[in-house]
């Protein structure tokens, strides 16, 4: 008997995804081809936020780069300004005072706590819990609030100078930080209580988008998504800086590398930031918050007009801005989505003779069309938000 | 013939209506659930009464907006789709009882607009034709996303039908008839003796069931926001789009309705029987409007004493009074009514008409009920894949209604 069966003729879909979508955080696009619903292959491509920054950097001063710096991963901008910053001061070999780093140590673990709220709220969302977006975005407003007491601004800071901060913390900073923190963990707990257990949440995320940790190691994954694939690896505690290895705090690591992996490490993360604030404003020395190394910093005014050696410094840095030496450094820093490195190539004049940024979600959407072959549109979509891809970051 | 024509429309105006207060109803709740204000700028001569005017509003913009045709659909079914969703989401409306049937010179007088006898077939067969709208407008659209849309969509309410139909065919058992009054009345006006606490699990697959035939989430795949865009009215603008929004809330309290008529006991005053309703009609007049005078007046004066001049200095200050004046005095009205009136008789008419005018409160009560719940869920749970909807539809909901008939059955055969 010959058999019934008989295949259906049937045509794949290409289903163009970006860079104007719902689900695309600021400009991505992906072609999939769906058969249905699932995706039988997919090409992302990136490039639609290119601003230039590396060769912009060429014709700027150390000093003006900061202000780009902050375009890079907008959602945590002080921890790009913090990168730079260091890695110059790396090259110029000076050292920023105690308070400024401290400082510097706690705007960044605040920028990191928003962008993870950032991150799991929008994926939250785009899997359909719009609630804790709200939850978080309030309690996100608190913290810019802080944010934009101390440095004037709520989105671009450029807080950061070449060896120091620019404005020191107000007085009451501790106090209004405390209360802002006792909230964050309030809003975790509130989204976790929301998330945590669903039923619906847990299988559109569990062993959705899997990341093995050899393959984690071996496309190049750094920060929350290599951490959920469970290597353990913080730039943190591997190579601590900033007096990292002072403060008492721990790395969540998770085992699947699954969606829910993801979200679950952001959200511990942000609890070991609270930690990390809370000690850091109990260390918080007094003193300068800028170095005076004469190479980057300003002379007093008193100096200025008093001594001729003050005058000519501060016309060298007025006309000449800081000459860094001959060399080049890589510097790298825990930003919230991994590491974030600054490659820079002095030849000695006032610009850059060349800047590369380490982006940490650049390898990370370069699989994404590996990620998502074989599933539906739903998790293809779950993933993307789980993963943080910052556009600003990624297209530079 | 006047008398049918009233039967018709009142009803439906009565739905027609809820849908703007029922947008209102999800802007708030929803901005209540997520810590936020929620909409309060459109205003009417400087009131704004608290969102309830970006109804009007929406209503305003949505007519007046450019009725964009894309030059690719297929015009007929594009046009025709968002008639026929809004019509059929309409139209069900017909079979359900508002109250019990008045008699009327020895007449019985069914206050619903068509008193089927087999009301629940009706049922079913328009919420079947309900997913050609959804479909014809994806399809018609020619767009990938609202093809896709589209199909989500009939995929998932064929699905969901099924189990709709089985888990009411165990009602039916019970109830012995497919005649919602009859299933109205064999429910009686004790609360534990409703379909809910008789067939739970019934219960809870039809309430399921209802929510995807909605398109609400954790089921709404069909217009999958962040996946999809907007589904099936990608493409529609101006009042296209506002008949497919329309429908939705129509939807919402169509099944709010029929969870309430099914399960809830539908027009049965909880402990009141329409005997003792009808009995009582004279005391429970009197009851009943000093209780709404002292509600009123409370309210009115509440609002009163929120009353002061400089609060925000513009026309705001006097949207309390201008709530507040009408409660109070509208309060004191309906009080020195009651006190002038007393405990009267009102004759037969009279008495029947109050027993059904509180037997529909008690209905609308336990619809609204269940659209804050449509409400409440939307605004808490994430979506569904597709395939786990389709999982839950065929491998969950479906065997377990018919063992809910299995078991409703042995049960009826050895009682």
């Amino acid at each position: 008997m010959p058999a019934l069966k008989q295949e259906l003729e049937s045509e794949t879909m290409l289903l163009n995804v970006g860079p104007s979508h719902p689900a695309m955080h600021g400009a991505l696009r992906t072609q999939m081809e769906l058969d249905g619903e699932r995706i039988v292959g997919s090409a992302s491509e990136i490039g639609y936020l290119h601003r230039c920054f590396e060769k912009h950097s060429e014709c700027s001063t150390y000093q003006q780069i900061i202000p780009y710096t902050d375009r890079l991963n907008y959602l945590s901008a002080l921890m790009n300004n913090v990168g730079y910053c260091m890695a110059v001061e790396k090259l110029l070999k000076i050292e920023a005072p105690d308070r400024a780093i401290i400082i510097r140590v706690i705007m960044c673990e605040l920028s990191r706590i928003m962008d993870h709220f950032v991150c799991v709220g929008t994926n939250l969302v785009d899997i359909g819990a719009l609630t804790n977006f709200w939850f978080f975005f309030n309690i996100r407003e608190r913290i810019y609030n802080l944010i934009e007491m101390v440095t004037g601004a709520r989105l671009t800071y450029s807080y950061t100078r070449i060896g120091g901060v620019a404005r020191d913390l107000y007085p009451a900073f501790a106090i209004d930080c405390r209360i802002v923190l006792k909230e964050v963990e309030q809003a975790v707990k509130d989204v976790l209580g929301l998330i945590q257990h669903n039923r619906i949440l847990v299988e559109r995320t569990v062993d959705v988008g899997v990341v093995t940790k050899e393959q984690a190691i071996e496309w190049g994954f750094t920060g929350p998504c290599l951490r959920a694939s469970g290597y353990d690896h913080d730039l943190r505690k591997a190579e601590p800086y900033y007096f990292y290895d002072q403060f008492d705090f721990d790395i969540p690591i998770a085992e699947n590398g699954d969606s829910y992996d993801r979200i679950m490490v952001r959200m511990e993360e942000v609890r070991q930031s609270t930690r990390i604030v809370l000690q850091a404003l109990e260390k918080l020395p007094s003193g300068l918050i800028m170095t005076d190394a004469a190479l980057v910093s300003l002379p007093p005014k008193e100096e200025v007009y008093g001594s001729i050696e003050g005058l000519m410094n501060h016309f060298k840095l007025i006309m000449h801005g800081i000459l860094p030496p001959k060399g080049e450094i890589y510097s790298a820093t825990e930003a919230a989505n991994g590491e974030l490195g600054f490659y820079i190539v002095s030849q000695g004049g006032a610009s850059p003779y060349r800047i590369k940024v380490r982006p940490p979600c650049f390898p990370i959407f370069a699989v994404f069309d590996k990620m998502i072959k074989g599933l539906m549109v739903a998790d293809a979509i779950a993933i993307l938000g789980g993963l943080n891809v910052v556009v600003g970051e990624l297209d530079r | 013939m006047g008398i049918i024509i009233a039967k018709i429309l009142i009803p439906f105006l009565i739905i027609v209506n809820l849908i703007p207060l029922l947008i209102w109803v999800e802007r708030k709740g929803s901005a209540y659930i997520q810590d936020r204000r929620g909409p309060n700028r459109a205003s009417f001569f400087g009131i704004r009464l608290g969102g309830l005017l970006h109804a009007l509003a929406d209503v305003i913009k949505l007519i007046t907006k450019e009725d964009i045709i894309p030059s690719q659909v297929n015009k007929p079914f594009f046009i025709l789709a968002p008639f026929i969703t809004l019509t059929i989401a309409c139209v069900t409306y017909a079979v359900i009882p508002f109250a019990d049937p008045l008699i009327i010179d020895g007449k019985l007088f069914p206050l619903q607009a068509a008193n089927l006898n087999v009301g629940i077939l009706y049922i079913l067969s328009m919420s079947s034709l309900g997913v050609f709208g959804v479909m014809l407008a994806g399809w018609s659209s020619n767009n990938k996303y609202a093809l896709l849309g589209g199909l989500r969509s009939s995929a998932q309410m064929f699905s969901y039908e099924i189990s709709m139909g089985l888990s009411l065919m165990s009602v039916v058992m019970i109830g012995g008839s497919l005649e919602l009054t009859t299933i109205i009345n064999q429910q009686s006006h004790f609360p534990w003796q409703w379909n809910f606490l008789k067939q739970p699990l019934a219960c809870l697959l039809f309430i399921v069931a209802t929510f995807a035939e909605t398109n609400r989430n954790p089921f709404d795949l069909p217009e999958g926001e962040s996946e999809i865009v907007a589904g099936y009215h990608t493409e529609y603008s101006s009042m296209k789009f506002a008949m497919f929004f329309m429908a939705e809330y129509a939807h919402i309290i169509i099944a709010s309705a029929l969870i309430s008529c099914l399960f809830f006991g539908g027009w049965q005053f909880p402990f009141l029987s329409t005997h003792f309703l009808r009995e009582q009609a004279g005391e429970g007049i009197f009851i009943l409007l000093l209780a709404h005078a002292f509600l009123f007046v409370l309210i009115g004066i509440f609002l009163l004493s929120k009353f002061s001049k400089g609060k925000y200095g513009d026309k705001r200050d006097y949207e309390v009074l201008v709530i507040g004046v009408p409660f109070t005095l509208l309060g004191l009205g309906l009080g020195f009514t009651a006190l002038f009136i007393g405990t009267g008789d009102y004759g037969v008419m009279g008495r029947q008409i109050f027993a059904a005018l509180m037997q529909f409160g008690a209905l609308m009560t336990k619809i609204l009920f269940f659209c804050w719940l449509f409400i409440w869920v939307r605004w808490t749970l994430p979506r569904f894949r597709y395939d786990q909807l389709m999982h839950l539809g065929w491998k969950v909901m479906i065997p377990l209604s018919l063992a809910n008939i299995f078991i409703t059955g042995v049960v009826l055969l050895f009682l």
